[in-house]
């Protein structure tokens, strides 16, 4: 059948069988391969994309019900050169190694940054908690998370100060 | 020997307090970012099931349901009839070809395809080529296996016995299951200790099966090319060039036609060491059909079939004086090693590195004696950062050094510095003919024991004692040996463990290093870079660090047993050095002085006395390249290579303190801090450590509380599943602290022992010993992993059952 | 539970898990009556899918083979509610984990739900996994079944011929089974609104995101005299039949809320439940968290009934 969506604001579509998972959608019609997979029981969350900005374990879904949605993988994280500040917190802060869960780690905690802006230890543990990494220890990526919770603060307040200036037309 | 401040590990703070010195950007060792994440954060790895080649087909195995059965017939015709499949192979068909066996990494064989019979459940018993994935597993349901159940053998301490099945049918004259025999140290002397000491405590200790479970599976593409008969064999190897000299070896083909490219590995913990029938397969199959062929493991595969960790019961036996002082240890092993033996150890070492028992401490005698079964399980025991063995050796002795306190009644804290071998006494021979390069374990001790604030954690428990609550507090010292090892001692398959390092410095000053080691996620990239920048002061922005591919790296045994530092580093530094002093004389040429009176500053050569007068390497690699005369003798170029054989192992050590709350109603079991001090020698990247030490504390708190792999009476495994092989989450660990203490090895060119492995080694040992001393209000001495929920509340209750 | 089918193969069972579904047709329905009647058409061999997270594991293992899977994502507007009055509570069967967690409206109404939803599968699953898709696969470690039988709640099925509405004891019939028919579909469930009542949940996992080695859910409803009305617990994986348990109710009816009240009820829990012996714990420490967590549950429900905060 023919599915079609969205996937990192570019439309897409491909003739595949229905049965196809997401996850082999995104890895093998539109080869976007920093979409993993390490299990089969939907426990180890290396599959993780956004879907309409909802992070989802895209092992556990047909292709075809991603259809006329939004889908975000890791390859839409970055806008050309310019990291994501997600992801300029974990190379900041090591929360990688092997890099295998990081993409997945990536979605997620992107899309809790999204709805909680400034979230403490225990909310960030529980937000990756349907997640597993073997190398890290976890400790990093919280680091990871912080660190780019505090970046994308002073990003907006920056961003604020700026729009101030401007509004102001120059008063100090 | 230095006493520092715990890294920044304390609990995580925002960013800014932990993070300021992020981008150090050394000139060598120091903090630094890694070179390798900008392509993995970007989802822009390369791992192995990314790999797609042109006209590439792929392979899915079909394993068998039973544990022990003989096989009666195979009818395949249906698979073959499937439209998209390209070829159903069998054992039968291997067989014509001599490839259904392969030899393993310890001289025995196992079924690259089952002929006879099948001897583990999931072992292989044909594989599907087919147009796409899908299509190869509907046709693994299409394959008719007819099987014939034999009885079969799961309980290890029944593999013996005279009326168990013989699962080793393949092995001319077996009568029996047994393995192997093995023994170290001095059984006499140490029976005299024993029949001579105050007290003797003796335990049942037992380390379970557990699995490494990277997040990546196995995986690799066989790419045979008809016409220049090479075969390019992308796969997840820790070693590949171990590998290609033994599919040399194995399938017959020469050794310069096969290519072995390791690319991005998803975690390796000694997994992705052995050879596997799925690699096999996919090059027989590329061979047959001449395309492409690509083999992508599941996960239960993985579980059920890949390298196992541990399955060791242990019997342990301390002699101590009634002060405390351990005098004697003795140990007797039960080894369960599957079907087969593929333990991945140096040959002459069976029981791999088991030896080091003894522990951290200074004793009279020991003695280690061992019996190793075949059981229908799948092969393996080597795997999962246990350093050949040294994770069972240093969780019995930190265990039976519990169960000696407890029987003392004395702080299990106070009776370890009692005991510690003392820093005069390096390089010190343990009693199994070891020999510890360096070490100095009391200031190690300490400081772990400030961090943790020991004391006042002992008054907490006193006083949570009062009211019921149960709190423990765990100690595990361990002393671990890496850095698998000079010539004249181990090999692996006869190929020693020496490892090459090539370093080329380009006109332009700009550099590549050739590693023989292969980076599952420990950040080769990055500290070879910073090793080379050390020793030759060119930034680690212009050395790029090339390795996996057995076409342009130098012969190696790859990387495991944290052998990389050791071995590897060791390499690159005295390649380095090598590279130096040939451009201290290019140097002298260019400044007219004798060599004598130069003067290295990281990076350029200075007259002594004249610091005006200097050449930077820059400069001198392009002399070395270019026109007019070099010094006499010298050729052009400015390159070097090493194979640099060890002279010893490397000892890395630390003190691990693990406290925990267990809920009295439920038996939980909540792990409230670990604080991990570890002493690895030099540092070259204290951020990759510490990220390597949080990985195996989590390690450590994963076997110690919820992972095992574990058979009914039939063989069928229960955890063949990520549903039901419990890897611990965020949720699980603690905020990690950590420090550290630097006792350089003497014998390394950078004084670096290597620390992949240690969390792991050393903190299982502290977790059970907290919660074992957590239930001292009811008794209880000894409790075996994995303690969950309701192996905890059994023993409470006083049913403690061992878990095999 | 998925795991131990896996484990042990029957004589013509192939163990091996295919790991990728069989092929199927898929269609995606444009309301409740065309998923109805979409399932007319394709009888047996068609099946719903909500959040996948229940249906796609087992197509993934050849559990299910459904012919053709029908997707009902696309009616959140009939199914995807929580309307909250004085009287009851209805909650639409496409509503998610997450949504039934993050709601602050039901929390204070029935904070048994958050209790259970902060523990049942993980975050990102949550997202996906509906109530009607836990409700219906009737899994015997899923943990909503026993929230709904606390709550007393009701189940609505609408087919061709309409709608009916079944109480949660006969909507769940045993492990995988339940009252929907093949050719209808859960679309509610609701749950009367009592006053001066509140409701508790604790459960017991080996590791954040497992199947629950016990659960109990429990619901009070209070006298003005402070005695318990009614009260309800529920138990989840802990064998059959655990829920609606009479002796249950009938000890706690009347009484005045104590210490002993709840080890007694408890007890009584711990003797009506079967539990098996499995990898996740031996029988007898399921039985003793039966009780342990009801006590806990009817502690938590009650203080909350009378406003102490837990």
């Amino acid at each position: 059948m023919q599915i079609s969506m969205e996937v990192n604001g570019d439309q897409v579509s491909a003739d595949v069988e229905a049965r196809t998972l997401l996850v082999h959608f995104i890895r093998e019609e539109l080869e976007l391969t920093g979409t993993h997979w390490g299990c089969d029981t939907s426990n180890c969350g290396t599959c993780v994309v956004l879907i309409d900005g909802v992070p989802v374990k895209s092992c556990t879904q047909l292709a075809a019900m991603a259809g006329g949605h939004k889908v975000t993988t890791v390859e839409g994280l970055a806008n050309g050169k310019e990291l994501d500040p997600i992801q300029e917190g974990f190379m900041q802060c090591h929360g990688l190694q092997c890099g295998f869960c990081t993409p997945g780690m990536l979605m997620t905690t992107r899309a809790l940054l999204d709805k909680n802006p400034n979230p403490d230890q225990a909310e960030i543990r529980e937000a990756i908690s349907g997640q597993i990494c073997r190398c890290t220890g976890y400790t990093s990526i919280i680091r990871s998370v912080h660190w780019a919770a505090n970046k994308e603060a002073e990003m907006r307040e920056t961003a604020v100060s700026v729009h101030a200036g401007a509004v102001g037309g120059g008063a100090a | 020997m230095t006493v520092t401040e715990p890294s920044p590990g304390a609990p995580a703070v925002s960013s800014s307090d932990v993070l300021e010195d992020n981008d150090q950007k050394p000139m060598g060792f120091g903090r630094m970012l890694r070179k390798e994440d900008p392509r993995l954060v970007r989802g822009a790895g390369t791992f192995t099931d990314d790999i797609k080649l042109k006209g590439m087909l792929h392979m899915e195995i079909l394993r068998s349901p039973y544990a022990h059965a003989t096989i009666l017939s195979i009818d395949k015709s249906a698979a073959e009839a499937h439209p998209d499949v390209i070829a159903v192979v069998t054992g039968e068909d291997l067989a014509a070809h001599n490839l259904a066996w392969m030899p393993t990494l310890s001289n025995d064989v196992q079924s690259v395809l089952a002929t006879d019979k099948v001897r583990f459940q999931h072992q292989e018993v044909a594989f599907v080529v087919a147009k796409n994935k899908y299509a190869a597993r509907d046709a693994l349901e299409l394959i008719d296996v007819e099987y014939d159940m034999l009885e079969p053998v799961v309980d290890v301490r029944k593999a013996l016995d005279p009326d168990s099945p013989i699962i080793r049918t393949d092995l001319e004259g077996k009568t029996d299951n047994h393995c192997f025999d093995w023994e170290t140290g001095d059984a006499a002397a140490t029976q005299a200790v024993f029949d001579d000491a105050d007290i003797v405590v003796k335990q049942e200790i037992i380390y379970p099966r557990v699995h490494p479970a990277p997040m990546e599976t196995c995986a690799c593409v066989a790419d045979m090319d008809p016409i220049s008969g090479k075969l390019t064999l992308y796969s997840t190897t820790q070693a590949p060039h171990a590998h290609r000299t033994v599919y040399a070896l194995v399938a017959g083909l020469p050794e310069h036609k096969i290519r072995i490219i390791a690319p991005d590995i998803g975690g390796g913990f000694g997994g992705k060491v052995p050879i596997y029938p799925g690699y096999v397969c996919a090059i027989v199959a590329s061979l047959l059909i001449g395309k492409p062929v690509k083999w992508a493991e599941d996960r239960t595969e993985n579980l059920v079939s890949t390298g196992f960790a541990r399955d060791y019961i242990m019997v342990g036996e301390i002699a101590a004086s009634k002060d405390g002082k351990i005098r004697a240890v003795r140990t007797n092993v039960l080894a369960d090693h599957g079907a087969f033996n593929g333990v991945a150890s140096p040959i002459k070492y069976p029981a791999g590195f088991f030896g080091v028992f003894t522990g951290s401490y200074d004793l009279e005698a020991a003695h280690a004696s061992m019996t190793a079964v075949f059981t229908n399980k799948a092969p393996g025991g080597v795997a999962y950062a246990c350093s050949f063995r040294i994770t069972e050796a240093v969780y019995l002795i930190e265990r039976m050094v519990d169960v000696l306190a407890y029987d003392l009644e004395m702080d299990p804290a106070e009776l370890r510095l009692k005991n510690f071998i003392q820093p005069e006494q390096f390089p010190y021979e343990t009693k199994t003919g070891w020999v510890y390069d360096s070490g100095d374990y009391e200031p190690t001790m300490k400081l772990a024991m400030d961090m943790a604030g020991y004391d006042e954690l002992r008054k907490e428990q006193a006083e949570k004692r009062e009211r019921g609550e149960l709190m423990g507090i765990g100690i595990s010292f361990f002393t671990e040996a890496v850095g698998a090892g000079p010539r004249k001692d181990m090999d692996i398959l006869g190929l020693g463990m020496a490892d090459g390092c090539e370093l080329r410095i380009h006109p332009t000053g700009k550099a590549v290093v050739r590693l023989s080691v292969k980076t599952q996620g420990q950040g080769h990239e990055t500290t070879f870079a910073q090793i080379i920048a050390e020793e030759i002061g060119i930034p680690t922005d212009d050395i790029d660090v090339v390795h996996g591919d057995t076409d342009n790296t130098p012969f190696g045994l790859g990387t495991y047993g944290s052998r990389s530092t050791p071995v590897s580093g060791a390499a690159a530094a005295l390649v380095a050095r090598k590279v130096r002093d040939k451009a201290q004389i290019i140097a002298s040429g260019m400044l007219e002085v004798s060599v004598a009176d130069l003067q290295w500053d990281k990076g350029s050569f200075s007259v002594k006395g004249d610091p005006s007068q200097s050449v930077t390497i820059q400069d001198i690699a392009m002399k070395a390249h270019g026109a007019g005369d070099l010094p006499e003798g010298l050729e052009g170029g400015l390159e070097a290579q090493i194979c640099y054989n060890p002279e010893n192992l490397t000892y890395p050590f630390g003190a691990y303190i693990c406290v925990v709350d267990i809920d009295s109603g439920t038996a939980e079991v909540k792990v409230r801090r670990f604080i991990a001090v570890d002493d690895c020698g030099t540092q070259i990247n204290p951020m990759i450590i510490e990220g390597q030490v949080h990985g195996g504390l989590t390690d450590g708190i994963g076997m110690a509380l919820m992972e095992m792999i574990s058979f009914d009476e039939n063989g069928n495994c229960l955890n063949s599943t990520l549903m039901d092989y419990l890897i611990p989450t965020a949720m699980e660990v603690p905020d990690w602290e950590t420090g550290h203490t630097v006792t350089p090895s003497p014998h390394h060119p950078i004084g670096a022992k290597g620390v992949g492995e240690s969390a792991t080694v050393g903190s299982p040992p502290a977790v059970v010993n907290a919660v074992v001393d957590a239930l001292k209000p009811y008794g209880i001495r000894h409790a075996d992993m994995p303690l969950t929920p309701s192996r905890v509340w059994e023993a409470m209750q006083g049913n403690h059952t061992a878990p095999i | 539970m998925l795991g131990c089918l896996l484990a042990s193969p029957s004589e013509d069972k192939k163990v091996s898990p295919v790991q990728v579904p069989a092929p199927l047709e898929y269609e995606r329905a444009t309301s409740v009556d065309h998923a109805v009647q979409l399932l007319e058409q394709y009888g047996e061999e068609a099946m719903i899918v909500a959040g996948g997270h229940s249906l796609i594991p087992m197509m993934r293992l050849r559990l299910a083979n459904p012919e053709y899977v029908i997707d009902i994502n696309d009616l959140a507007d009939e199914l995807n509610y929580i309307t909250i009055t004085d009287s009851e509570v209805r909650i639409g069967a496409l509503t998610r984990h997450q949504e039934l967690l993050e709601s602050d409206e039901l929390a204070a109404v029935f904070p048994i739900f958050r209790d259970a939803e902060k523990v049942i599968a993980d975050p990102v699953v949550r997202n996906r996994g509906t109530l009607g898709g836990s409700l219906c696969q009737a899994d015997p470690a899923e943990d909503l079944s026993a929230v709904c039988d606390a709550l007393q709640a009701s189940c609505v099925i609408r087919g061709a011929n309409g709608e009916r509405v079944l109480s949660m004891h006969d909507f769940h019939q045993g492990p995988y089974e339940t009252a929907v028919g093949d050719a209808e579909i859960l679309t509610e469930i609701r749950i009367p609104v009592k006053p001066r009542s509140s409701s508790a949940y604790n459960k017991v996992e080996r590791r954040a995101g497992d199947w629950a080695v016990a659960s109990v859910g429990a619901a009070v409803t209070m006298n003005g005299d402070g005695t318990i009305l009614d009260g309800r617990v529920g138990l989840c994986a802990v064998g059959p039949n655990t829920t609606h348990i009479e002796p249950i109710s009938a000890a706690l009816a009347g009484q005045v809320p104590s210490e002993d009240l709840y080890v007694a009820v408890g007890a009584i829990a711990a003797e009506s439940c079967d539990p098996d012996t499995d990898t996740r714990g031996t029988a007898a420490y399921k039985r003793h968290l039966a009780k342990e967590l009801t006590v806990r549950s009817l502690r938590n429900a009650v203080a909350r009934a009378t406003g102490q905060e837990v």
